[in-house]
């Protein structure tokens, strides 16, 4: 008892006080593990992880068509692209695009946007990208004959006026990046797997 | 406040009840005897009106609950199903929707109300606090109810507005794509969206109901603002709550409830917008997105700016500065009936608001981006610039010594006849004590 009496007298820090602050610490530790799985909840399920990859038959787009396909419940566009797009494409400098990355899930981060970034090699007339316009997520106008392809003939966004390239590049308007390149890889010349 | 309670139990079960739960005393204190300013004018009517709105959106909810179906596949359907089965539906349903418009236009009168007369200006700091938290809240809830029908704008809106929290990836890369895809719970808009969008948005107005008790609360600490500004300085200028302000409150609501049941039965599409009768496809986005009219002047404010980030910061941002004007405004004097200057710059925000909902709705083009820029350079500067400066620089016109003063004043000023004349000599109102 009197050792008691000494240490409350010498030392300011009780061993009441040790109890409180470690149950203190331990009730915020215990409600913290509580709390994750409620906000985890929340985050994209078994089902929506599982989501296989596709395959695509690129042999009936003719050049010049493009086509949409759904993957992972995103809409794909796939370009067939024809020479002078390919070349308008090339004759942008990187340094005169609002996004200079390439924005290629193939290719590391750092890749700059240049065309051949954006498609894959050796198969420049293929453009695959998601086709979601990166400022709030519209879908861009110019998959199809009639559409508005925005002033550099790529696509164009019509929700708050975003224009592409034919590369998928951002080039005027709100949107942040350039369209995204999925996951791809080429099976044969004419078939490609997404994911 | 209301001072000493005045509750006088009068039967033994009122005195049993009162010992126990003093609920009938502090309804009494509260809504009956309640000393109110006798001059509050029809502005002051908006308070009652909001909490009649907030109950017609519970009750119609509640029943639209019982038949809606919160599935990617059925809801849609379930909507039409509510129009043309459900007994009622198609009354429940447009009164529901149309509500939704009732309580923001009656919420904005209520805001504007109280910056014109410095509502917020101490001490009901907190009071116009809680009140910016209800604004926010019914925001939320408005926008979640909208993505409930999955129609193409439903659809549309959720994708836009949901995707403004992608601009966090400007801060640190794989952050805002992480939110955005926790609060979908998935790639894309879909099924666990809808389904988590219902269960909020019958959680939020619930969560109003709360925050409108401490709003209410708040206000009965300082008791009501009024025309004047002046604070109540004898017994003499109040007035019971019941039945002076009762039947004030329920006339104006009244009228409230003409305009309500007319755009009910009469013109029930004409505030939403046609492509939300398409079902949602997430393969076509609609060619001109809008939000609901209540929305717009923020929307515009969004798409002024040309980088996503500050855009969703300055709509945010728009939002959000209410809440530090109680120390913005540097005024001595409260109401905006006794500040010459401020009083222009007042109505040129309620312009630039107007305006603002004006370009909201037209394409993000040409004059109307740069317009779309101009007012809300000075939907900021209003708050920013001209609440501090103009606070400093003016001098008020001359006020009543109270609110006594400018009663008598006005009966003074509105009568040659035989009874204005009469009731300059004494408060002209009815209620003798």
């Amino acid at each position: 008892m009197a050792d008691t009496v000494d240490r409350l007298d010498s030392d300011p820090t009780t061993r009441r006080d040790f109890m409180t602050v470690w149950a203190g610490v331990f009730a915020a530790v215990g409600a913290g593990a509580l709390l994750w799985p409620l906000i985890d909840q929340m985050n994209p399920d078994a089902s929506a992880l599982s989501l296989a990859s596709i395959e695509v038959d690129l042999s009936p787009i003719e050049v010049g068509q493009a086509i949409t396909v759904m993957w992972r419940g995103k809409p794909v566009f796939i370009r067939h692209r024809t020479a002078e797009e390919i070349d308008g494409a090339k004759n942008v400098p990187v340094s005169a695009l609002p996004d200079p990355l390439a924005r290629n899930e193939n290719l590391p981060e750092d890749a700059p946007a240049i065309d051949l970034n954006r498609a894959s090699e050796g198969h420049e007339n293929w453009l695959v990208m998601i086709g979601i316009c990166t400022h709030l997520g519209c879908i861009p106008k110019g998959q199809r004959a009639g559409d508005l392809k925005g002033e550099f003939e790529g696509w164009f966004c019509p929700c708050h006026g975003s224009h592409y390239d034919t590369a998928g590049r951002i080039r005027k308007g709100p949107a942040p990046r350039n369209l995204e390149v999925p996951p791809y890889s080429f099976l044969t010349d004419s078939k490609i797997q997404i994911g | 406040m209301a001072g000493k309670s005045t509750y006088k139990p009068s039967t033994g079960i009122e005195r049993w009840f009162d010992e126990r739960l003093p609920v009938i005393r502090v309804m009494h204190d509260q809504f009956v005897e309640f000393p109110t300013p006798r001059n509050l004018n029809y502005w002051w009517t908006f308070g009652g009106i909001l909490m009649f709105c907030l109950f017609v959106q519970l009750v119609t909810g509640i029943v639209l609950a019982m038949h809606y179906a919160p599935n990617e596949n059925l809801a849609f359907d379930s909507i039409e199903h509510i129009m043309r089965n459900v007994n009622w539906g198609w009354l429940m349903r447009y009164t529901h929707a149309v509500g939704g418009s009732m309580f923001f236009l009656a919420v904005y009168i209520h805001i504007l109300r109280g910056l014109y007369y410095g509502s917020y200006k101490a001490p009901r700091e907190i009071l116009w606090i809680l009140g910016v938290i209800i604004f926010m809240m019914m925001i939320a809830t408005a926008f979640m109810g909208y993505s409930l029908p999955w129609g193409q704008m439903s659809f549309w809106a959720v994708t836009v507005i949901t995707n403004l929290f992608g601009s966090f990836d400007a801060l640190v890369p794989g952050l805002g794509t992480a939110i955005v895809e926790w609060v979908w719970g998935g790639f894309a808009v879909g099924n666990p969206t809808l389904n988590r969008l219902f269960s909020l948005h019958y959680l939020f107005p619930f969560m109003i109901v709360g925050v409108v008790l401490l709003h209410i609360w708040a206000l009965h600490i300082p008791g009501n603002n009024n025309p004047t500004g002046i604070e109540i300085k004898a017994k003499k200028e109040a007035l019971s709550f019941h039945p002076y302000y009762t039947v004030k409150d329920a006339f104006a609501l009244s009228v409230f409830a003409i305009l309500f049941a007319g755009f009910v039965f009469y013109a029930p599409n004409v505030l939403g917008h046609a492509d939300n009768y398409v079902p949602a496809d997430p393969l076509v986005t609609p060619a001109h997105i809008v939000p609901e009219w209540y929305f717009l002047p923020f929307y515009a404010i969004l798409r002024a700016i040309p980088s996503k980030l500050f855009g969703v910061i300055a709509m945010f941002g728009s939002i959000l500065v209410l809440v530090i004007v109680p120390w913005l405004d540097t005024s001595r004097v409260r109401s905006a009936s006794y500040r010459p200057i401020y009083k222009w710059f007042f109505w040129s925000f309620v312009v630039t608001g107007i305006a603002l909902g004006y370009l909201g709705a037209m394409p993000p083009e040409g004059w109307y981006l740069i317009f779309g820029r101009a007012f809300t350079l000075y939907y900021f500067a209003f708050f920013l610039i001209v609440m501090p400066l103009v606070g400093l620089i003016e001098t008020p016109t001359k006020m009543p010594g109270s609110i006594t003063e400018d009663v008598l004043e006005r009966s003074k000023g509105a009568a040659p006849t035989a009874e204005g004349a009469a009731a300059s000599g004494a408060p002209a109102a009815p209620e003798k004590r």
